[in-house]
């Protein structure tokens, strides 16, 4: 007791922590608890308070552990931070290893009837009557194991100030205005928040205060972004196979697209969604469509993209437009299914057998998420070929600021396609794989062309430019160095490199996909410690010159990734060998997102090795 | 359409729509002579000749086989895809949702269909996509040069694969269970028959599967054919290289409805056929199912039209499409108003 209260003292003393601390949920999946965390997150964010949200979940649907670390940061570094300053422990089977990871000083609120005990002397800890109050909560009783979890969001709102009209509006926010389902969460809400007002006291330092650093930004996550971004690019068709973590992009495009994309006089439907049987026929019928002139796409993950390769090669070969997402998560194999990673660059860069090269498109943020999702229908039928776009869980299922999603700022792309006026103005004279233009980039026609010129032949065996079968030696070899050329022709149209220079850097942070939160965040810790550093986040597979323009500019590119070999790193040095010796892999897998401390130790203990 | 001016002294046979034979072929065929996937080929072209159909209007898919392959030899006014092996279903089932004006063909093969291809050719039936979907059925990989597939019989003996043991898989049979809403047995030496049964499913709204047994001409089991058929493989393969592709006939025969033949295949071995009488109910399952489980009992082949469907809705009536070809939709018509944008953000914002 003596000591209690001597931490207590010391508690006082200490300043307040404002708008800068990260908050873990325990609890079990299933129980509901994603509704709470979501409201908590969201109220955060709309008191103007730069916030992120990332589940750390099982692969499991009931029953084991999931952690929902929410990170609160003024400055706007909101990457992962592995320490949880505030806990909420609501599962009884991690609570002795939640209490043990919480920091000292760190706030511990835990539901009451978990029967263990508190054996830290140097943490504030907050019971809750979790069950207590539910009892008390005038709904039927089938209802109120859904609606335990709003207790934690009450005492949260009382102790460290979260807004209570900020969480009704999240709560509209995710129940999508239903008034019934915000009424009785609601209720609960305020009922904990008026229990811990009266029934504690505090004594942990953390406090969030409104800000204005959120008005104008949106928060979502980016397989919505992803969906929305198709979904105004124009997707006509879907095929998809459910897998974490690529499954609800899928959903939102089901979940938009009757909104959105009905033909406003007759409400007939202007796309097509197919849940196929797996991702060989997801794949196919996307390659179908594509080819029949649809903007036609999949969502996938590593598993997934393994059955899809042979038909995405035969789609590079055969020159059929097709978009296919790899939202990655962790393998090989099924490895940790519900877990993020960057592992998936390699292989898609060489994506099938013999000769392949695929367009990647690698976007960074929520906003890229949706404005790749556009660009990657204009690029696969400008050039007539797959275009995978890299995202990750992390971005994929994760809640994510940005800025509002900007309409597209050019008319669609719909590629060098011919129609029946098109081949009468030509006289029927055409060929499918005829380079007229001398870009590599010949001309198409699709099914439903009724001139009696414009139908071919399609195949993936050898064809000559009339798309007839050939097995000449000098029909092959010419074929192949003309889709080498259209290789060539596309580079410019991918999105380029972003770039973040300060005066005198003599060191680049190169990066691509999700980690750009924790590289910044890490840059102005070593900034602080004197290392000053450039940032450069790769957009797009193939590289441009401008990749390697910038990468020469600097004496050392940190080639920073989520994965175990480096896999930017050996693509880098594969197209640059001349920069072999200006990169350096940190390359770093565990199933979670970076951090910027990881980093920053890394980076520290190269720097000072060099001195 | 094909209006170009022709000598007058030429009298060219056009059909209803001014097409003339000619429009409907394709490349000349590289399979083996006497192959039964040929004669497939030829009542294809005749059947959109007779229907008369536009070529520009019917779209062709396969998978990978000699089967397959034969898409390249009929139709080159149609587009065509020869996708991969054992997912012409997907391929097709994307493509037509293009332009739900258009007709599908797709050509497979026993392999094709039932060994590597089962999962999707099961998914096409349910789904009842569109098409008309030609099994090229020869009981062997030709393609890859006689290997037992899964339709073979079980015993059947091959030169270089010794004896088959194990049972083998019906495709009409699968999709009857796999509530194929149009089923059909022929025999590619029917010519007539095969012909009539394309131009039944050609008219089916919705996935009519055509088993059609194709003699494999090269592959066969010559060394234990104790019947000799009156073309001389026997002799003919045991003079020359391996590689060899002897010359053989097609077998055609004519039989009359209700009535059982017994045919002798390139092989030496022999399928039953029986010819389904007049009073057969096609649209009645239980009967089909029936038939096809006798017929599996006194080890012979049923062929006609053994069940149709004419009622299910295809996969198109249920996406309820535009009236225009979704290829043909136009950008205001795909991209969403900016202010939609607009109202979505909004909901995202703080
Ligand atoms: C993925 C894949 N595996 C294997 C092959 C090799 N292959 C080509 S054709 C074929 C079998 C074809 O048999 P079938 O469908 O019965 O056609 P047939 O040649 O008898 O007409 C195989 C196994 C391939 N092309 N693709
Ligand atoms: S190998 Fe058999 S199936 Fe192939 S073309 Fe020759 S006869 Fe036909
Ligand atoms: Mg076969």
């Amino acid at each position: 007791m003596e000591i209690k209260l001597q931490i207590d003292e010391q508690l006082k003393t200490e300043s307040k922590i404002i708008n800068d601390f990260s908050i873990t949920v325990a609890t079990v999946n299933g129980s509901g608890s994603q509704t709470s965390n979501a409201a908590i997150l969201r109220a955060i964010f709309k008191m103007g308070i730069p916030v992120s949200g990332k589940n750390i979940f099982p692969s499991n649907i009931q029953g084991l552990p999931t952690w929902y670390t929410i990170r609160v940061n003024k400055d706007g570094f909101v990457a992962r931070k592995r320490e949880a300053d505030i806990l909420v422990a609501m599962n009884p089977a991690t609570f002795v290893k939640d209490l043990e990871s919480l920091i000292p000083g760190g706030a511990f609120f835990y539901a009451d009837d978990i029967r263990l005990a508190i054996t830290r002397d140097d943490i504030v800890a907050y019971p809750m009557p979790v069950k207590h109050l539910i009892r008390q909560v005038d709904i039927p009783a089938y209802l109120r194991d859904y609606v335990a979890n709003m207790v934690y969001v009450g005492v949260l709102a009382q102790m460290i100030g979260i807004d209570l009209e900020k969480i009704r509006q999240a709560l509209e926010f995710h129940f999508k205005g239903k008034a019934k389902p915000v009424e009785i969460n609601f209720g609960v809400v305020s009922l904990a928040a008026e229990w811990a007002k009266e029934n504690l006291e505090k004594k942990d330092p953390y406090l969030l205060q409104p800000m204005n650093a959120t008005s104008g930004l949106i928060l979502t996550d980016g397989n919505t972004a992803a969906a929305l971004g198709a979904i105004y690019g124009g997707v006509q068709f879907v095929s998809w196979y459910p897998i974490t973590p690529a499954t609800s992009l899928a959903e939102n495009l089901q979940q938009y697209l009757p909104k959105l994309r009905k033909d406003p006089e007759t409400g007939k439907n202007t796309y097509v969604v197919v849940q196929a049987e797996d991702e060989l026929a997801a794949i196919g019928m996307a390659i179908g469509a594509g080819w029949g002139g649809l903007r036609a796409m999949s969502s996938t993950s590593g598993p997934g993209l393994s059955l899809m390769t042979e038909y995405l090669g035969l789609g590079y070969f055969a020159e059929v437009p097709v978009v296919v997402w790899d939202i990655q998560r962790v393998g090989p194999s099924t490895g940790l299914p519900t877990r993020t990673a960057q592992g998936d660059l390699t292989f898609v860069a060489f994506m099938g057998h013999g000769d392949t090269q695929n367009i990647i498109l690698m976007p960074g943020s929520v906003n890229e998420c949706f404005e790749f999702a556009w660009k990657a229908f204009d690029l696969a039928e400008q050039f007539q070929t797959p275009v995978i776009v890299l995202s990750d869980l992390d971005f994929g299922m994760n809640q994510w600021m940005g800025r509002p999603f900007e309409y597209p700022d050019v008319p669609m792309n719909r590629g060098k396609v011919l129609w029946e006026e098109d081949l009468e103005k030509l006289d029927g004279k055409w060929a499918r794989y005829l380079d007229i233009d001398g870009d590599g980039i010949p001309y198409r026609t699709v099914i439903g062309n009724r001139h009696p010129k414009a139908a071919y032949f399609t195949r993936g065996t050898g064809h000559d430019e009339y798309a007839n079968y050939s097995e000449d030696p000098e029909d092959w070899h010419a074929l192949l160095n003309r889709l080498k050329k259209k290789f060539e022709t596309f580079k410019p149209y991918l999105p380029q490199p972003v770039q973040e220079k300060t005066e005198g850097a003599k060191i680049n942070l190169v990066s691509f996909g999700s980690t750009e939160p924790a590289i910044q965040e890490a840059r102005a810790h070593l900034k602080k410690q004197g290392i000053t550093t450039d940032f450069t986040r790769l957009r797009s597979y193939p590289f441009t010159d401008k990749v390697k323009e910038i990468c020469s500019h600097y004496e050392r590119n940190y080639v920073i990734e989520i994965n175990r070999d480096g896999q930017l790193h050996q693509l880098l040095r594969m197209h640059f060998p001349e920069l072999a010796s200006k990169m350096i892999s940190y390359a770093y897998t565990d199933g979670l997102p970076l951090t910027a401390k990881q980093l920053v130790d890394f980076i520290v203990s190269k720097e000072k090795q060099d001195e | 359409m094909s209006e170009q001016a022709l000598p007058t002294d030429v009298r060219v046979v056009v059909n209803s729509i001014g097409l003339t034979k000619a429009d409907y072929r394709g490349n000349p065929s590289t399979l083996c002579q006497g192959c039964g996937h040929n004669s497939i080929s030829s009542q294809i072209i005749a059947a959109c000749y007779e229907l008369n159909l536009y070529p520009e209007e019917i779209v062709k898919f396969s998978g990978i086989g000699c089967s397959s392959k034969s898409l390249f030899y009929f139709l080159n006014r149609s587009f065509g895809f020869n996708g991969l092996h054992g997912r012409m279903p997907s391929l097709a089932t994307g493509a037509l949702f293009a332009d739900h004006t258009l007709r599908g063909i797709g050509v497979s093969g026993d392999g094709d269909t039932a060994s590597i291809g089962m999962g999707q050719f099961k998914h096409l039936l349910r789904r009842n996509m569109r098409l008309v979907y030609i099994v090229e059925n020869n009981g062997v990989y030709g393609l890859t040069k006689g290997q037992f597939s899964a339709t073979a019989d079980q015993g059947l003996e091959l030169k270089s694969h010794g004896i088959n043991p194990y049972m083998p898989i019906d495709i009409a049979w699968e999709a009857l269970v796999g509530h194929a809403t149009f089923v059909a047995r022929s025999f590619a030496g029917d010519p007539k028959q095969v012909k009539e049964l394309i131009k039944a499913a050609l008219n089916h709204n919705g996935v009519a599967v055509l088993d059609i047994i194709s003699p494999c001409v090269t592959f066969n089991n010559v060394d234990h054919a104790t019947h000799s058929y009156a073309w001389g493989k026997n002799h003919e393969t045991a003079l020359h290289e391996l590689s060899y592709v002897p010359r053989a006939e097609e077998i055609l025969l004519e039989y009359d409805e209700g009535e059982t033949r017994e045919v002798e295949l390139h092989d030496g071995s022999v399928i039953l056929l029986r010819k389904l009488g007049r009073d057969y109910d096609p649209t009645n399952r239980e009967a089909a199912i029936k038939v096809l489980e006798e017929a599996n009992s006194c080890h012979c082949l049923i062929t006609g039209l053994i069940y149709i469907d004419p009622n299910q809705p295809s996969m198109w009536d249920i996406f309820q499409l535009t009236d225009t070809p979704l290829n043909r939709l136009k950008e205001n018509q795909l991209r969403p108003p900016q202010e939609t944008l607009a109202e979505l953000n909004r909901v995202f914002q703080a």
